[in-house]
């Protein structure tokens, strides 16, 4: 589909200069139903309101990419123009609702499917980037990007220039505003989880903008934790009907929704639970009972915030959710008992609470929290009049309630309280304020000539027609009726709260100073009340917006149901009427209500819940945490160590084992290893036993030679060179870097677990050889290495098989293992020098003679007169650097023997390098030995030999390395071929003759490299600049007489 | 097929004894340790190679059978060369820990104690705070300083004003302190 799309959007591009009067619902014909001829048949003149590519499906992207890109960029943009940036930022909903507008054919088109646009993302787990624009999502859209676009200018003058972390905040509100987006217009499950995760990770940061404020911090915290909770109860859900529906996409799902309802048994209990908790998601989101507190506390945001997403936006997710489900599921099990029990509750609850607020941000949330139950009650009822009312009182609240917090903003703004026992006189002070506040309250309470009065006569005789004829029967039908009555009487006791505490002047003379509004900051909610007028007087567009979504559901009522400002003197009036007597009622008591209200112990106290839940988790967290976290690592080796002994232990136990027929003592190939095996016993039961630390390292060193010599006997001759090599060069790291450490190395006695250590160490040790001659046992196959040789020969281009593995055919393994070799190298380095790998040593030529490394201790005068004569000598005879050092270090014979060495050591490496791609070498070898070669320069005359012998730093090395390696990778790709595939290239030289080059010796080269410079880098460390603390006197320092330990983690 | 005991109990005493001196106080008997657990390692890899046999270089002369198992060699190769990187990297801890603290010691992890020993009580989570009835906080002056009109302002003093206590962004610094 997305194929056939571009293609057809490219010939329209093509074809523009043509056709200038195409229309974008015959691109769509084009790209969905026929084809490109179907988009030339469809051309119709019609003149567009945007000029350019006209594709809703990609503009869906283009839109919400809009949003993220711009909100990345607001930053800068509010560093360089000042608050004036929300106008900016407010522009790109802006455009965005003007495009939607201009989307109005092609979404309510009769004959055409709704845009959408489908990208695979991840097929397998069915998560595709599915986007439709159906008349609900528009209709949501309206709200999300219109309110938002009025909020982001609002904004402009809510907040001051210099407020601290405006940037952020202006680029989480647009990017909110574009998830919101996203999330009304996903049409897959997980996709619209994702966005649905990501407003409650932006509703997080902007309600806690105030980021110095505990209460802040605390009501954004607590949203998080109550959202995230039902949104993780909704992920099940979903998942549980996805996979029953065996598709994730929301309009097939809903599609099949009467093939899912007819399934019996398992399948149809998964979708009544799946639905059950999808709606524990909307219900946590939408501020339901029992997770209502959370709504109240968060505002704590900046009062734009709170008109958008907890008046027109983010709350309105969960009505999403339910009115885009309740077209297919509102029969399900669990469903009219939560929708109706909850949203009833709820109503009456928010209602109740609202009455005795004394914040005017508060009467308008508890208010919300009224509304929102309200809400989900009537959208989720079921029912063509009940979904046409739900929906018209949707777009009304939005609209009335983001116009009222955004005159709470002002309020708060001008007069720097939002207490209604402090506010007095601001109707006089402020007439326009007032007038906007007036339109939007009455809408609030249900009173004409308001959008909310159309929508509330809408939802009673909706309500009517249900108790009537609908599916939930007459009981409950009447219940549903004196239920919302009640809570409208509320509603309109809460408005008229409102209006009195915010704008009336209660004691005579007395005004709270109220600086002038000016238009800017008033035309937001003003445009807002516009609306809520203009929807009153031309209800039929609304329902007309409506009807396509509505008429998914069967009729209850013979005539149907019109929105309209006048019906004549119907039921649904009568009830409108009753509700304004009891709400006026409500609010004369006013006094009493708030004084009973207070005396009566609270019905539901949830956020009481909330709070000692989290205390015991608090209590679970820290108890779990000191008994397993303990700080002590034998502790914790002791506990992994068990584990792994137990849970080995349990499956040779309780499994069927194989045991290996043939045990062995003595290998016919290599009688001799046993006396290896003997020595390397030996030595590694001494280097337990060792009380001195040199003679420990050493005993580890024979059983290191031991197994070179075991390789050796068992035809691995790699691997003996190998461990030769770097047995050798372990031994020299250890003696530089211990030097300064004391030479004994005494067991502690106390704590020491000593029968502990052993015990463990026994039975995991028999534990591995059991698991060892099991392992043989169960071989059943033929090697997979048995095929190697050859492949190594004819793919490899090589006869050593190890080395050909090494670098092509197992070359991943070996690039991952060197970039950990360039790492511990810096690593090293890093720990010594603690910054960068240290400055480059001077040259050798500015240092005096004799000058390094002076011993403190005076040497016998015959010895200081030999030495002093053999370094006498003014130029330098063996080594370049040798002269530098005092003349007491300097050794002749080692000297001379460096001199005569180190080429031919340097000349090997090099040999093993390139010669072992076919006999023993390779670039680990190679490199090993190119490293000792250095070792014995540095040994023979000290770091400024060494730095001679290295003026390339290890740095350099380690990243040649890995970049040759790399690239040697990466460049089969040009010519074809396959990462790490390797080439074999043979030419003749006049003197050698043929000439075989496989490109994977140039991989080996880039090992060469990161092994020689792992190796300087250790020389570097642990040799010449702890040669420097111990001449600073750094590392020799007499231990104070402290026995506190250092404190950790200062 | 066929387990050469030998190795594997060569193999078996490296494990014990490397085990025994890991679970040491002493970071060099740890590291020596670690050495020897990656050589007993390496000897029960180089074991699954089974028999002893010529060294895998290609004569397509021998069948594959008779080299020695090349594939657990270029494991041993690489785990060789590895450790070697590894024992570098923790001699630089030993010389470093020796450096700042004079001690070759693993130390008990004070922060993890001080974790489990807290307290329920979190002045983030459970402190008392004032009601904040306004956005603009820059208006938290104190009471009755506020500009109104004389005379007619409202009682004052029913506002709850107290200004919050500031935060504490580390919990464990209140406990040292």
């Amino acid at each position: 589909m997305p194929g056939s799309g571009c293609r057809a959007n490219i010939k329209a591009l093509f074809t523009r200069g043509n056709h200038a009067t195409d229309s974008p619902r015959g691109i769509f014909a084009a790209t969905r139903l026929v084809g490109w001829e179907g988009w030339l048949a469809n051309i119709h003149p019609r003149d567009s309101l945007i000029a350019g590519p006209k594709h809703a499906e990609t503009l869906v992207l283009f839109v919400l990419c809009a949003h993220f890109l711009v909100a990345i960029f607001a930053p800068i943009l509010f560093s360089r123009m000042g608050r004036s940036a929300f106008y900016v930022l407010a522009a790109i909903p802006g455009i965005s609702f003007v495009w939607l507008i201009a989307q109005y054919d092609n979404v309510f088109s009769d004959t055409l499917p709704s845009p959408s646009l489908d990208i695979p993302w991840v097929p397998v787990l069915r998560l595709d980037l599915d986007f439709r624009m159906d008349p609900l999502s528009w209709i949501l859209c309206l709200l999300v990007l219109g309110i938002g676009a009025l909020v982001l200018a609002y904004c402009a003058r809510y907040f001051k220039t210099n407020d601290a972390g405006l940037g952020g905040f202006g680029a989480q509100l647009l990017a909110f505003a574009g998830v919101m987006f996203g999330l009304v217009t996903a049409d897959n499950f997980i996709l619209l989880f994702i966005f649905w995760e990501l407003t409650t990770v932006l509703s997080y940061l902007l309600i806690g903008y105030a980021r110095t404020r505990i209460a802040a911090r605390r009501a954004a915290l607590q949203a998080l934790i109550v959202t995230t909770f039902g949104g993780l109860a909704m992920l099940v859900g979903l998942i549980m009907v996805g996979e029953t529906a065996g598709t994730y996409s929301i309009s097939a799902v809903v599609a099949k929704a009467p093939e899912l309802m007819a399934a019996v048994g398992m399948p149809r209990t998964v979708l009544d639970v799946g639905i059950a908790l999808i709606l524990v998601g909307a219900v946590t989101k939408s501020a339901l009972l029992p997770f209502h507190f959370w709504l109240p506390g968060a505002m704590a945001a900046p009062t734009p915030v709170s008109a958008y997403l907890h008046a027109a936006a983010m709350v309105k997710a969960g009505i999403y959710l339910i009115a885009r489900l309740a077209p297919g599921f509102s029969e399900t099990q669990y469903w009219q008992t939560i929708i109706l029990v909850l949203g009833l509750g709820t109503m009456l609850l928010g209602g109740w609470r609202a009455l005795r607020q004394h914040d005017l941000k508060l009467i308008l949330a508890y208010g919300t929290v009224s509304q929102l139950g309200f809400l989900t009650l009537v959208v989720g009822l079921g029912g063509q009049e009940a979904a046409m009312a739900g929906m018209a009182m949707v777009l009304a609240h939005g609209l009335f309630k983001a116009s009222l917090f955004l005159v709470v903003g002002i309020i708060d703004h001008q007069s720097g309280t939002r207490d209604i026992r402090e506010l007095s006189g601001v109707f006089k002070s402020a007439p326009k304020l007032g007038v906007v506040a007036l339109i939007g309250a009455a809408s609030m309470a249900g009173l004409p000539p308001t959008a909310g009065f159309v929508a509330k006569e809408g939802i009673f005789q909706a309500l009517l027609a249900n108790a009537g004829h609908g599916p939930s029967g007459a009981v409950v039908g009447w219940i549903l009726v004196v239920g919302v009555v009640l809570g409208s009487a509320l509603t309109f006791g809460y408005s008229a709260r409102f209006m009195w505490g915010g704008f009336a002047t209660k004691s005579k003379g007395m005004a709270t100073v109220f600086k002038p509004v000016s238009w800017l900051f008033l035309a937001a909610p003003a445009l807002l009340a516009g609306l809520t007028l203009a929807y009153a007087f031309l209800p039929s567009v609304v329902e007309g917006w409506i009807k396509p979504y509505s008429s998914q559901f069967p009729s209850y009522d013979p005539h149907g149901l019109h929105l309209m400002l006048w019906h004549g003197f119907t039921p649904a009036l009568g009830l409108s009427a009753i509700v304004v007597g009891l709400g006026l009622v409500l609010f004369l008591a006013r006094t009493q209500v708030e004084s009973w209200q207070a005396k009566l112990p609270p019905v539901v106290d949830a956020e009481r819940g909330y709070r000692q839940s989290i205390v015991v988790l608090d209590a679970v967290a820290i108890w779990v945490t000191g008994r397993t976290q303990r700080g002590s690592l034998f502790f914790y080796l002791v506990v992994i160590l068990s584990t792994a002994i137990a849970a080995v232990l349990a499956v040779l136990v309780l499994g069927d084992q194989q045991w290996s027929n043939n045990l062995y003592l003595i290998d016919p190939g290599s009688p001799f290893q046993i006396v290896a095996g003997a020595v390397i016993i030996i030595g590694a039961v001494a280097a337990a036993r060792a009380s001195k630390r040199f003679m420990a390292v050493l005993m580890v060193s024979v059983t290191g030679y031991g197994i070179a010599l075991i390789f050796a006997l068992q035809g691995a001759p790699d691997l003996a060179l190998t461990q030769m090599l770097v047995e050798t060069i372990i031994l020299v790291a250890f003696v530089l870097a211990m030097r300064s450490l004391p030479a004994g190395l005494e067991e502690r006695k106390s704590g020491s677990h000593k029968g502990l250590r052993m015990l463990l160490g026994v039975v995991f040790g028999a534990t591995m050889v059991v698991v060892g001659a099991l392992a043989m046992g169960a071989r059943i196959h033929d090697p997979v290495s048995l095929s190697m040789p050859k492949m190594a020969y004819e793919g490899g281009g090589g006869l050593n098989v190890v080395n050909v593995t090494l670098v092509d055919i197992r070359a991943w393994d070996t690039f991952g293992e060197i970039s950990v070799l360039a790492i511990a190298a810096t690593g090293v380095a890093s720990l010594i020098f603690v910054r960068g790998r240290g400055v480059r040593l001077p040259r050798a030529e500015t240092v005096a003679t004799g000058s390094i490394g002076r011993l403190r201790a005076s040497l016998p005068a015959p010895t200081i007169k030999i030495a002093k004569k053999f370094s006498g000598s003014s130029h330098n005879p063996w080594l370049v650097a040798g002269r530098t050092l005092a003349p007491e270090r300097r050794s002749i014979i080692i000297e001379v023997v460096t001199r005569l060495v180190f080429h031919s050591i340097m000349i090997i490496s090099v040999y093993l390098l390139l010669a072992g791609h076919n006999g023993t070498g390779g670039g680990f070898a190679g490199g090993l030995v190119a490293g000792l070669a250095l070792t014995i320069r540095y040994l023979a005359g000290g770091r400024f030999e060494l730095a001679e012998a290295t003026r390339v730093s290890a740095g350099t090395l380690l990243g040649l390395g890995l970049a040759m390696a790399a690239l040697t990778g990466l460049a089969p790709l040009f010519f074809g071929g396959e990462v790490f595939q390797s080439a074999i290239v043979s030419f003749d030289w006049p003197i050698f003759g043929n000439v075989k080059f496989v490109t994977s010796t140039l991989f080996d080269i880039g090992v060469y490299l990161i092994v020689v410079g792992l190796v300087v880098d250790v020389l570097r460390s642990l040799g010449s600049e702890i040669d420097q603390h111990e001449e600073s006197g750094m590392a020799a320092i007499e231990l104070i007489e402290d026995d506190e330990p250092l404190e950790v983690g200062r | 097929m066929n387990a050469n005991l030998t190795l594997l109990l060569v193999m078996g005493v490296l494990y014990a004894v490397g085990i025994y001196l890991l679970l040491e106080k002493s970071l060099t008997r740890v590291l020596l340790g670690l050495m020897l657990l990656a050589n007993a390692t390496n000897i029960l890899l180089l074991t699954t190679g089974g028999y002893a046999g010529l060294a895998p270089v290609f004569n397509k002369d021998i069948p594959s059978g008779e080299y020695n198992d090349p594939l657990p060699q270029a494991f041993i190769l690489t785990s060789i060369v590895i450790s070697f990187a590894v024992t570098a990297f923790m001699l630089g801890l030993i010389y470093r820990s020796w450096l700042l603290s004079r001690a070759d010691d693993i130390q008990v992890d004070l922060e993890d104690i001080r974790v489990a020993t807290q307290g329920l009580y979190d002045d983030e989570e459970d402190s008392e705070i004032a009601v904040e009835i306004s956005d603009f906080h820059e208006n938290d002056q104190p009471l009755g300083k506020r500009e109104t009109i004389p005379g007619i302002g409202p009682k004052r003093s029913e506002k709850p004003a107290k200004p919050e206590k500031p935060s504490k962004p580390d919990k464990p610094g209140k406990e040292k302190a």
